[in-house]
Formats: C-alpha cells, structure tokens, sequence
C-alpha cells in the first residue's frame, strides 16, 4: 500500500487514484516536477490551455457536465493570479474543482522571489478550502481530502499550492480512503425527518404551491432530477427554476413554467409572487431571483432545502429550513406523500392552474420578428430546431445572450447547459464549451455567445484546434455589451457609455486565422443553412450571427422591483391579465 | 448636468434595518493550523460583519486546537449568519453564541502605564488598590498597573487614570468560559 514516491509522483498518483482522467494546465517554473511526472505516464490527459483561466473555466464545463470534479494545474504568481476568476466562478455556482498551483521553495516564500505570490492568501476567500503544503508528509492527506471537500456537501473549488521543493521531495504515498471523513468537515447530508414531515403536510395543504429549484439539483446527481420529476409529477405542483437549474426538470414537461427571476417568464415570477407555498429546492434566493426583499412572495410559507445551513435565511427568511442533500430530502418527501395518498392534488389546485394558464397567455418571451434582419431571439429558436434530437451541449458567455438561451433554448436532461451564473463571468463559454467537448468528444457543443464576452478568452480557440475539439461559437453579433447597452437605454437615459463594440475583428477570418471554420450569416432566409453548416463541419467554429442591434431582453424585472412589476415585450397579450393587474406593469 | 435626473434604480435594493443591533460574544474552536485565524479574520470582512474584540490562543497543545473569542455587533439575522459562516470553514470545530446561551464569564486584562509625581502619584497608586490592579513596574516618575476584569472595570479604571498621567494602555481583548461544569 504505501510506497515512496517524490511529490511530483504523489499528485499524478493521486490523480489517478481519484478516478481523474483530464485535467487542464499550463506550465511554468514552480510546477516543472509535476509536468516531469505528467510526461512519464498515460492515464491523465493533460490539456493545454492558453490562458490559466481558460484552464478553470474548461474544468468547470469539464466538471458541470459530467458530475465530476474538474482539475487544474497552474504555476506560482501569474499562473495562480490568472486562475482567481475561475475559482471565484466556481465558488459561486458550487463546481467542484481541485486546483492544483506550484509555489516556490518554502526557504524562498517571503521573499519576494520570481513569480512568488501569497497564492493561500489570495484565494483565501474565493475557495471552499485551500492548502499551503510546507511538507512532503502532509501531501497524500491534502491532496485525497482536497477531492472530498470539493466534491461533497456544497462543492466548489479547492486549491493545493505545492512548493517546488516539496514536489521534489520523497515521501510515502497512501492511497485515499474508501469512506473519507474528515474530523471538522462534515456536510449534513440526511435531512431533519420531523421537518420533512412538516413540510409535506403543508404540500398536501396547499393551495397555490410552486417548487422553485436550482443549481443544488443539478450537483446533487442525475438521481436528484429523476427524483425532482417523480416528486413533480406526484404532486402536480408547477415548476419554475433559476438559471443554474434548467434541465433538472425538463422544458418540455407540462408542469413547467420557464425560468425565473429577473429574466424569467410572467407565468413563474407571478406564481412565485402569489403562491401560497414554496418549495425551494437546491436554491438560494439570489437577488436575481428574489427582485425586490420586502415584496418577496408575501403571502407564502416557504420550505427551504439546502445542503448549505449558511444559504437558509440568508436572504429570506423561511418557515422550514431543511438542512441536506436535495435527491435525499426529495425522496424522503415522496415516501411520505405516498404513505398518506397516492394522487396529486389536482383538484384543489386547479384554480391555481387556471391562473397560471391566463399568465401563460401573456406569452411574455415572445418577440417581433423579422424577414430583413435576424432576431437574436429567432436565432437562439431556430439553433434549438436544428439541433434537437441531437446530443447537444450548450455553454454561454454572459449578458443578454446568455438570457434568451436561457429563455428559447429548451432543455430536457441536466448538466446540458454550463452558465456563469453566480459571478456572471464575461469570457465562460467558450473555455467551458471545450471542457465540455473533452469530457464528451462526440457531442454537439455550442458556445451560445456574444461578440464582446468572446474576446475575452477568444485565445482558447488555438487550445480547440490543438485537441480537434469541435466546439462551435455561434455569435450573437449585435455590437453592443448588450446588456450593459440595454441598461443604459433603460436605466441611465440612453447615454450609451463605453458599451458599443468598436474595432471588431473579422470574426470568419479570425477562425481561419486559428485554423478553424468561420460563418457569417444576417439574412433570416439563410440562418437554417448556416447553422447546419455550422453543426456538420468536424472542427471548431465561429459563426458570426449579425442580429438586430438594439434588441432588449424581456421579460424584465428591473432590480429594486418585485415579480409583479415586470416590464414586457411590446407583444405581450395583456388583454386578459389587463383587469387585475394590468394597471402595475409598466 | 445630472443633477435632475431621476434615481435610475440601478442600485439594489437595501431593506432598511429595522432590527436593533446585539452585542455577542462568541468562542470559536478551531484547528490551530496555518492561516486560519485569517481565515475567520477574513471572513468578518469580506462579508462585512463587525469584531470589536478578538483573542486568539492555543488552548489544546497536544491537539492543536486554539479558541477564539470574538466580540462582535449586529442584528440577529447577521449574527445568525456570523455563525453559521463560521461553522462553514473547513478548520472550525464548533461556534458557541456564550451570551446567548446564558451566563459566561468575561475578563480582560490590561496593562496601564501612568507618569506622574506628588498628589497624583498617590492617587494613582490608591486607586490601583481599590480596583486590585498589580504594580508590576515602578520608576521613581511611573508605574505600570496590571489589571483583570470585565471590560466595564478596566474602561472605568482607564478614564480614572486619565487626568492622573495616564500615558498608554494596552488590552488582551476579551476572554470569555461558560459557568458550570459543562465544557464547550
């Protein structure tokens, strides 16, 4: 069992021994003797990036579509700095990632040495742990432990910062426990029974219920989604979930109400508005979701279900904190409805229903389209047209792109859509979109993304080409930081500061440059063929999809309002909502 | 040229505060490892909650555990979230709320150094006494006093020695055990 090894060896070793099989790196002075012991075997595969946050965002699509943990390797100084904005990434969306960074010689840290920076210190708070190896001994500990606390309980990112002298250092490797533990690390995973118990007999009370799930549910395992369909379907309870959620219950599900939140649909803010129960699962009551504090959903009881006891009243307050695993506490509230009925409420809740049925009316994702120009809207439609059926993976930058995927862009499974929810990180997807095309080399994988966010870490277009991961960027070219644009033009009385895109490359030739494929379409008539181009060519594409440029995304709820102050699209059939409350929406 | 223009509303929306703010003293045990009176120390700023008192100390030496003691203001919600944020850290044993959960005993120490000579001196010197601080060092023009107690003592025997020629003073902060025999 142990063996002698130096700490190169060790962290490979480990690697292995934790079932990885892809990590994504960049080389550099601090980190030699691991990339020595990279070279010497076969079982990790080592993807080269171009830029170590390109290596943090490419575990997290890695990671987010597989249910596994992602890893990154990373050198001392630039290579740790570079890789803060991933860790922060998935610090807020609950990805679990280990990365690993070399340090320089204990005997130099302090010093001030070349490419020496306090790494522990820096990514102190936008990790879930982090280790500062000073001996060799420490090592196998740290790094089997650094897996489990990234992948239990809440996961997110661990950093392991490993001097070079320690990596040179030869010590006993022991291989991780079968049951990890950990003596103050204990994420509770079985939920408080008697508040379960609770919390069914008010689902089996309520009138207007609605479950609102998130994220949790997708990390809790593809288990959790089948769970949240059963529980869903046994209930009859409607379902809306935020942006990091979609796919756990899927689009095309008659109980589905579309996303919520600042950009969701009328028919989910109005349910979470009026509702007299919610059933929040595996969310957080993010301020994107919430809108404004004071006029939350006044007149329901909330259940709230997290694995995290430190997201329960933190934003809002609710009635029933269940502390656990959601797939766990999902299947305990099955069990329990099943013992008292076997039938969804179907009857008591059918005016509820009915009410949804009239916001559903509003259609508030709908659009005016175009024969002379394409609407980003018809163009995130008609990719979905193109590659449904198909087993297709979507990633996005951030901005309004991002939103009307979210919105038109329908999802059935989980872990097929990879977004920068939490810290809205311009510059995600397409990093992302290739973790995803390593960890699925034969799926359809599109970076749904803007012509702004792109260029922010356009340079991994030289890592898809390097690995032949077919990825495809499919650019909605407006010109603009939509979003930013959008905000000025609603918010900020039009002056439309520093958010135009200028000097734009050529994106076609751009692709060609790297050895890619590029596209340019802006006639409607001719996006169907485009985009099938797009998916037929076996390598990685730029499809320059020139939209309409003023273009806002609707619904909205403007920050500082409640769900019922929605602004809607110029098409909204307000007609038959214009009695009660027509008169609020601006 | 923008000062008529409406609030844009692009700020979020801050609930105003409407609880009152609690003073609390909490103990943390934690594993004394590298970094992790930062971590805690951190915590408190990056999230924006108050320490008005902190004292850190290994406690267990053969296990490696250190308590701290923290004195911190904020509404209960915040505190609830002081806590539980804490507990969150990987190195943190256990957060215990001593004022919430009954009667802790709370000292400080402090050491205070007055300068001065005739009345004042004497003054000085008395007072000490009544307040049972130690003279721990004397030249023939000051002393330094070593004082134990509550917090409201040692204010109280500071502002005394102001206008006596009170020079310098310099506190532990607070430490505070539970009453009874249960540990923590």
């Amino acid at each position: 069992m142990a063996e002698q090894m130096t700490g190169a060896e060790m962290v490979v070793q480990a690697l292995i021994d934790q079932g990885v099989e892809h990590m994504f790196g960049y080389p550099g002075g601090a980190v030699l003797p691991i990339y020595d012991a990279i070279f010497q075997q076969d079982k990790v595969r080592h993807v080269l990036v171009r830029h170590e946050q390109g290596a943090t965002h490419m575990a997290e699509g890695y990671a987010r579509s597989t249910g596994k943990c992602g890893v990154v390797l990373v050198t001392s100084g630039p290579g740790a700095t570079n890789a803060v904005t991933g860790l922060t990434d998935a610090l807020l969306d609950s990805i679990p990632l280990v990365c690993i960074s070399g340090q320089v010689a204990t005997p130099l840290i302090g010093s001030d040495a070349f490419q020496e920076c306090d790494t522990v210190g820096i990514t102190r708070n936008c990790t879930k742990h982090n280790y500062l190896v000073k001996s060799i001994e420490d090592l196998p500990r740290i790094l089997h432990e650094a897996f489990y606390i990234a992948t239990s309980g809440r996961p997110g990112p661990v950093v392991i910062d490993i001097p070079k002298d320690v990596q040179f250092a030869l010590g006993t490797y022991h291989k991780p426990q079968a049951r990890p533990s950990h003596p103050t690390y204990k994420p509770q995973i079985e939920g408080d029974l008697e508040a379960i118990k609770v919390a069914v007999d008010l689902m089996l009370r309520a009138e207007r219920p609605v479950f609102y799930t998130g994220g949790g549910v997708i990390n809790s395992g593809a288990e959790a989604s089948r769970t949240l369909r059963e529980l869903a379907e046994l209930t009859g309870f409607p379902v809306t979930s935020t942006l990091m959620g979609l796919g756990a219950y899927p689009a095309s599900g008659s109980q589905w109400l579309g996303m919520l939140g600042m950009h969701g649909t009328y028919e989910a803010n109005m349910a979470m508005h009026d509702c007299d129960l919610m059933i929040c699962l595996g969310a957080r009551f993010d301020d994107r979701i919430t809108g404004r504090i004071d006029a939350f959903s006044p007149d329901s009881r909330k259940i709230h279900v997290d694995i995290d006891p430190s997201s329960i009243n933190k934003n809002i307050m609710v009635d029933i904190p269940i502390v656990g695993d959601v797939n766990q506490v999902m299947e305990e509230m099955i069990r329990i409805w099943r013992a008292k009925t076997n039938q969804p409420r179907t009857e008591a809740i059918a005016p509820w229903w009915k009410e949804i049925e009239k916001w559903r009316r509003v259609n508030s994702l709908g659009f005016t389209n175009s024969d002379t120009i394409i609407k980003p809207q018809h163009a995130i439609q008609r990719l979905y047209e193109a590659t449904k059926g198909r087993d297709v993976y979507i990633t996005t930058e951030v901005g309004q792109h991002q939103m009307w995927a979210a919105q038109h862009f329908h999802f059935d499974q989980p872990n097929r859509w990879m977004t920068s929810g939490g810290l809205g990180t311009m510059g995600y997807g397409l990093p992302a979109a290739i973790g995803v095309q390593v960890a699925h080399p034969d799926a359809l994988v599109i970076d749904i993304a803007g012509e702004a966010s792109v260029q922010m870490t356009m340079q991994e277009m030289s890592t898809a080409l390097q690995y032949e991961l077919p990825v495809k960027i499919f650019i909605l070219n407006n010109e603009y930081m939509g979003m930013v644009r959008q905000w000025q033009e609603l918010l900020h009385g039009g002056r439309y500061s520093h958010s135009y895109s200028d000097a734009l490359p050529d994106f076609v030739k751009l692709a060609e440059a790297y050895g890619g494929h590029g596209i340019r379409c802006s006639d409607p008539a001719k996006l169907d063929s485009a985009i099938d181009e797009m998916i037929n060519i076996r390598k990685p594409v730029i499809f320059d999809c020139r939209v309409s440029k003023e273009e806002n995304c609707f619904p909205m709820i403007p920050s500082g309002k409640p769900h019922n102050e929605m602004i809607l699209p110029d098409t909204a059939d307000i007609g038959s909502i214009i009695d009660e409350r027509g008169k609020v929406l601006v | 040229m923008n000062a008529n223009l409406l609030p844009t509303g692009s700020v979020y929306f801050m609930p105003s505060q409407t609880e009152a703010e609690e003073r609390r003293t909490l103990t943390v045990l934690v594993d004394n490892e590298p970094g992790v009176l930062a971590r805690v120390v951190g915590l408190f700023s990056a999230r924006g909650f108050n320490i008005d008192s902190l004292t850190v100390s290994e406690t267990e030496h053969d296990k490696h555990r250190s308590r701290i003691t923290v004195v911190t203001v904020a509404t209960p919600k915040v505190l609830s979230q002081i806590k539980l944020q804490l507990e969150r850290l990987v190195p943190v044993h256990k957060v215990h709320d001593l004022t919430q959960e009954g009667s802790a005993i709370e000292r400080e120490l402090a050491l205070v150094k007055v300068a001065g000579s005739g009345d004042s001196r004497v003054e000085a010197l008395r007072l000490a006494d009544a307040f049972r601080a130690q003279v721990i060092d004397a030249t023939t023009e000051s002393f330094v006093f070593e004082i134990t107690g509550k917090s409201s003592k040692v204010e109280q025997f500071v502002a005394l020695m102001v206008p006596l020629g009170l020079v310098e003073v310099v506190r532990t902060g607070l430490a505070a055990i539970t009453r009874g025999p249960e540990g923590m």
